[in-house]
Parts: C-alpha cells; structure tokens; sequence
C-alpha cells in the first residue's frame, strides 16, 4: 500500500503535469501562431530591414528607436522531450519552434510600436536573445529566454 | 532627446561629439511574479509579467542614459546599443549606451 502511494506521488504527478503540459503547450502554441501569422499579414507594408543606414533615396522626416521584446519559457512536456533528446544528440525541435515564434513575435511588436509612433519603417533592426536565471536552484535553472528587437523607425517625407 | 541605433539621426547633421553616455538598472523579481512565471513554466509560452518587468527596466536605463546626454548638453544619442545580463540570482541588468552628439 505504501508502495502504491509512493509510486503514485513520484510518477503520477509528473505524469498528470506531462500529460497537462503536452495539451496546454500544444493549444497555446498554435493561439500564438495563428495570431502572429494575421498580424504579420496585416503589418507586411511597414519595411523592416536590417541595413544599418535607411536607403539614401528616402527623404526622411523623422526618426525614433523602437523597441520590441518578449520573454517566453517551454513547456514541461517540450522541456521533457528536450531532456531526451539531449542523450543522442541532434535537432531540439520542441526549442527551435519556441525560439521561432519568440523572435517573431519581438519583430511585430517593433512593427506595432513603430506604426503607433507614425512611422513608415524600421532600419538597423538588432535581434539579441539572453537567458534569465531562476532564482531557484542556484541559479542554475532557467526562468525564461529574453529576445529584444530594437531598431530606428523612420517617417518618410512621401512613399514612392 | 533624439535616439537612434544608426549613426547617425536621419535628416539630420551631427555637429558635436560628446562621447559615450551609459544607463544601467539592475531588477529583482518579485517573489509573486516568480511563482506565477513558475507556474506558467509548466504550459510554457509568453511570461507576461517578465516582460513587462524588463520593458520596464529597459525604458528607466533608456531613461538615465537620456538624463546623463541631457546634462552634458546633447540633444540626441546615436548608435544606441542594448545588454542584459544575469547579474545574481533572480537579477538582471539591464543596460543601454550610445554616443551623446548635437544634431541641428
């Protein structure tokens, strides 16, 4: 009896978690996708390039920095597979997806802060990615991935 | 105060240099947050209260580093440049620094 009770508390709850997870993950994942995917189609005429001076051709009337960032964690499930795959090596699917939609995400949200600011579009664009520890376990663990996009918005005297 | 991460204020000269100004803010969170962040950990996505943490503590580095041109009397920053990093357990830095120049 006690037996059972154990083997229930150390592999039923991670279990259940997993099993949670895998469907949560799974449904927030494609809610996010589908938003991105519309609102990339939505902000396709607001160039963002990354060139570190706007094309000499545009007549600029005024600039600003725009910024864009988000932090996002995986999934228990994902973190899971991951831990796997990690013993033979190879593609992490489950992170480059995550990863993918992360940066996606930072780019549209300096498309919107640059479209709010009035402006036609964004040059210089800069992607960084860092990791913020967990104050738990030594700071050994992962609380989040941190990606910031940040560039200059500029306002075009006319669009040709 | 213009701000920009070109080299420039487009449409504009740069007339003076007055070299490299710096804004830094180092940021806990708090404990809440982090229990929330840790829950959301199990579903994974987007960890709203994170984000809007070091939205926060990039605009106040943003911030100083403007105060800092300001006070040694530039009216823009150019080629500004980002960096966080981990400081400490549950800290993080957040750090923002560019040229400090007039433009006309």
């Amino acid at each position: 009896m006690e037996l059972m009770i154990e083997l229930i508390v150390n592999l039923g709850l991670p279990l259940v978690l997993l099993i949670l997870a895998y469907f949560a993950g799974t449904l927030l994942e494609r809610n996010h996708y589908r938003s991105i995917r519309v609102r990339e189609s939505r902000s396709r005429r607001m160039p963002v390039i990354n060139f570190r001076r706007a094309p000499t051709t545009w007549d600029i009337r005024d600039s600003g920095l725009v910024t864009g960032h988000v932090v996002i964690s995986v999934d228990y499930f994902k973190r899971f597979l991951a831990g796997l795959r990690a013993i033979v090596g190879g593609r992490v699917k489950s992170y480059e997806s995550l990863l993918d939609r992360a940066r996606r995400e930072a780019i549209l949200r300096v498309k919107e802060q640059a479209h709010e600011a009035g402006y036609d579009a964004v040059v210089n664009l800069r992607i960084q990615t860092s990791r913020l520890a967990n104050s738990r376990r030594n700071g050994q663990g992962l609380a989040g991935v941190e990606i910031l996009a940040f560039g200059t918005g500029v306002k075009r005297a006319s669009i040709s | 105060m213009l701000l920009s991460n070109t080299e420039e204020i487009p449409g504009h000269t740069i007339r003076e240099f007055y070299g490299v100004v710096t804004g830094s803010t180092v940021r806990a969170k708090h404990i809440g947050r982090d229990l929330m962040a840790g829950l959301k950990n199990i579903v994974g996505g987007e960890l709203k209260g994170y984000t809007e943490l070091l939205g926060e503590a990039r605009q106040e580095a943003i911030r100083r580093m403007s105060e800092q041109a300001e006070s040694i009397g530039a009216n823009a920053v150019v080629n500004v440049r980002f960096q966080t990093s981990s400081v400490a357990q549950g800290a993080a830095e957040l750090f923002a620094y560019g040229t400090a120049v007039r433009v006309d």
